[in-house]
């Protein structure tokens, strides 16, 4: 017996087709490859243009919200006077003295109590403790024992920075592989390079990722302690313009800490990236 | 080779106390083995055997609970090294690092640890790879390094905690005869924990074989097969013949399922 293949219906089969490459134009092209800075500056033209407009029109009422062309105004009024640059002058040494402070302190405290035992039950309630008290409380006391001066402020930024830092850096050292432990303690390792070739290099995503959240709290920090303390730096141009009606400076001084928030996050991701070189880079297209 | 012997362990025993019932559970009950110097030595069994940790106790890693093991002393350096089930490897480190972390271990400056790893990083194949970080490597590949890494500390007798159970088949059949090769070259004594019979067959002097609950020894099986031994060997009637013989151990020492017990 012959076996007859018979053609089958044309709706019986799903054809799939291998991708074409078709022809794009030169300006497709271009913004395929610069997809990401396109999309990104049409966002901000957009809405700045969109905020002058309003305000030129009188949709958006310049007297709460301003307008780009009046907080740029304002600014190039600002940075001409020795007034302004000494107050930035002093909230970027409160932020960056107390910022450096909790690093120094938080990682090697944080790996001390996430390697040893002992260290770790008599610190771990205090640690708890300060995780859930809001931080902000503390401001009050602060001023009771330091002033109202720079110190007091610095000592506000190193709280918010030191325990976004510490607490992922305990977990890190917690969580160090087993398995490369064995590797280090079957070739006789000494502690000390224990710590170099394991503890610390493996704790290191953890401590990048506390200091990308303290980027934020020690930004909260300074401005938190410059209202209070309404003695000196950009925090009290902020709010002595608000007080006397001035949208415009305010915004720019909001402004200027966005700037060193995004300098700062910038700085911790070069360290970041030049720290774990060794890891698979992820393309951010590639992940999408 | 001399005639002494590289390891000898009497009476080791395992025993831990389950934290939940508080019972008694011996994982390893009265272990002897002997092990010659220069001889490729298998210890196979099924899981819960206690062969890896056995092997671990040898290396130091994990202490017995009776017993003693002797390994014997070298005029310098490490009697032992152990070759990790999993790579293992520093993800941080460049495979040169990564083979030179023993010898950094033992103390020697990491330049100098550099020069003396990098002849190994060519024993096991991995030329031209030394810069690499171990993410860019395969897993036969990264299984190389770690070989290379208990390599480089040259020590007398190398543990393997089976090296190739999470490569592919055929990647581990590669790695089986190049194994052998470096044994070969290298000329030291060898544990090899597996629980694949063709591989112990293929790979050893003696095959040890174990069983569960306790761990014990139940069987020392000689093999003698010709040396070198190509990856054809695996399919003479002599190999099937030893296959057969230590699959019937096995065998008979496992627990029935459920579906064979059925009438």
């Amino acid at each position: 017996m012959t076996q007859r293949v018979t053609a089958a219906p044309a709706s019986a089969f799903r054809t799939i087709l291998p991708r074409v490459r078709r022809q794009r134009h030169p300006i497709v092209g271009w913004y395929r490859r610069n997809e990401r800075v396109a999309l990104s500056a049409l966002g901000l033209v957009v809405f700045f243009a969109a905020w002058q407009i309003g305000a030129d029109l009188g949709v958006i009422d310049p007297y709460f919200f301003s307008s780009p062309a009046a907080v740029l105004a304002a600014g190039f009024r600002e940075v001409q006077l020795p007034r302004f640059w000494n107050d930035a002058r002093i909230s970027a040494t409160e932020l960056g003295v107390g910022s450096l402070a909790a690093v120094l302190l938080a990682v090697p405290l944080g790996i001390a109590i996430g390697w040893y035992r002992r260290i770790s039950l008599t610190f771990d309630p205090w640690l708890n403790f300060f995780n859930a008290l809001p931080r902000v409380a503390l401001v009050p006391l602060v001023v009771l024992w330091a002033g109202l001066g720079v110190e007091m402020k610095t000592v506000i930024v190193f709280l918010g920075g030191f325990f976004s830092i510490i607490l992922p850096t305990v977990e890190g050292v917690r969580t160090v592989e087993r398995s490369l432990l064995d590797v280090s303690r079957s070739f006789r390792a000494r502690e000390r390079l224990i710590f170099t070739s394991l503890v610390i290099p493996g704790t290191l995503p953890f401590i990048a990722s506390g200091m990308r959240v303290a980027v934020g709290r020690v930004l909260a920090g300074v401005i938190i302690a410059e209202f209070y303390a309404q003695t000196s730096g950009l925090g009290v141009m902020v709010k002595r313009s608000s007080e006397t009606e001035q949208p415009d400076r305010m915004l720019f001084g909001v402004l200027i800490f966005t700037l060193l928030g995004l300098v700062l996050s910038e700085g911790v991701g070069s360290v970041e990236r030049y720290l774990q070189r060794w890891r698979p880079s992820i393309d951010l297209e590639e992940a999408a | 080779m001399t005639d002494h012997l590289a390891l000898s362990a009497r009476g080791v025993q395992m025993e831990y106390r389950d934290r939940g019932t508080g019972k008694r559970l011996l994982a390893i009950e009265k272990v002897d083995l002997d092990v010659a110097d220069g001889a490729f030595v298998s210890l196979l069994g099924p899981s819960g055997c206690g062969k890896s940790t056995f092997l671990k106790i040898v290396n130091g890693l994990i202490l017995a609970t009776a017993g003693e093991i002797k390994l014997h002393r070298v005029a310098k350096g490490r009697e032992d090294a152990m070759v990790f089930q999993d790579a293992s490897l520093f993800p941080w480190y460049s495979v040169l690092d990564n083979v030179a972390y023993g010898l950094v271990c033992a103390g020697v400056p990491r330049k100098e640890a550099r020069l003396r790893a990098a002849p190994y990083i060519d024993l096991v194949g991995l030329q031209g790879f030394a810069d690499k970080y171990p993410y860019q490597l395969s897993g036969g590949m990264q299984q190389r390094a770690n070989l290379a890494r208990a390599l480089a500390v040259d020590s007398a007798i190398l543990l393997m905690d089976e090296p190739f159970a999470a490569l592919d088949a055929q990647t581990r059949e590669v790695m089986q005869s190049e194994l052998l090769r470096i044994w070969n070259a290298a000329r030291k004594t060898v544990l090899f924990v597996t629980h694949q019979i063709d591989e112990a067959v293929y790979l050893s002097d003696r095959v040890v074989v174990m069983a569960a609950r306790p761990g014990r020894v139940v069987a020392d099986i000689k093999i003698d097969l010709p040396r070198p031994r190509a990856l054809e060997v695996k399919r003479t009637p002599e190999f099937a013949a030893y296959e057969e013989q230590i699959w019937r151990l096995i065998q008979h020492d496992r627990v029935p399922s459920p579906l064979e017990q059925a009438p």
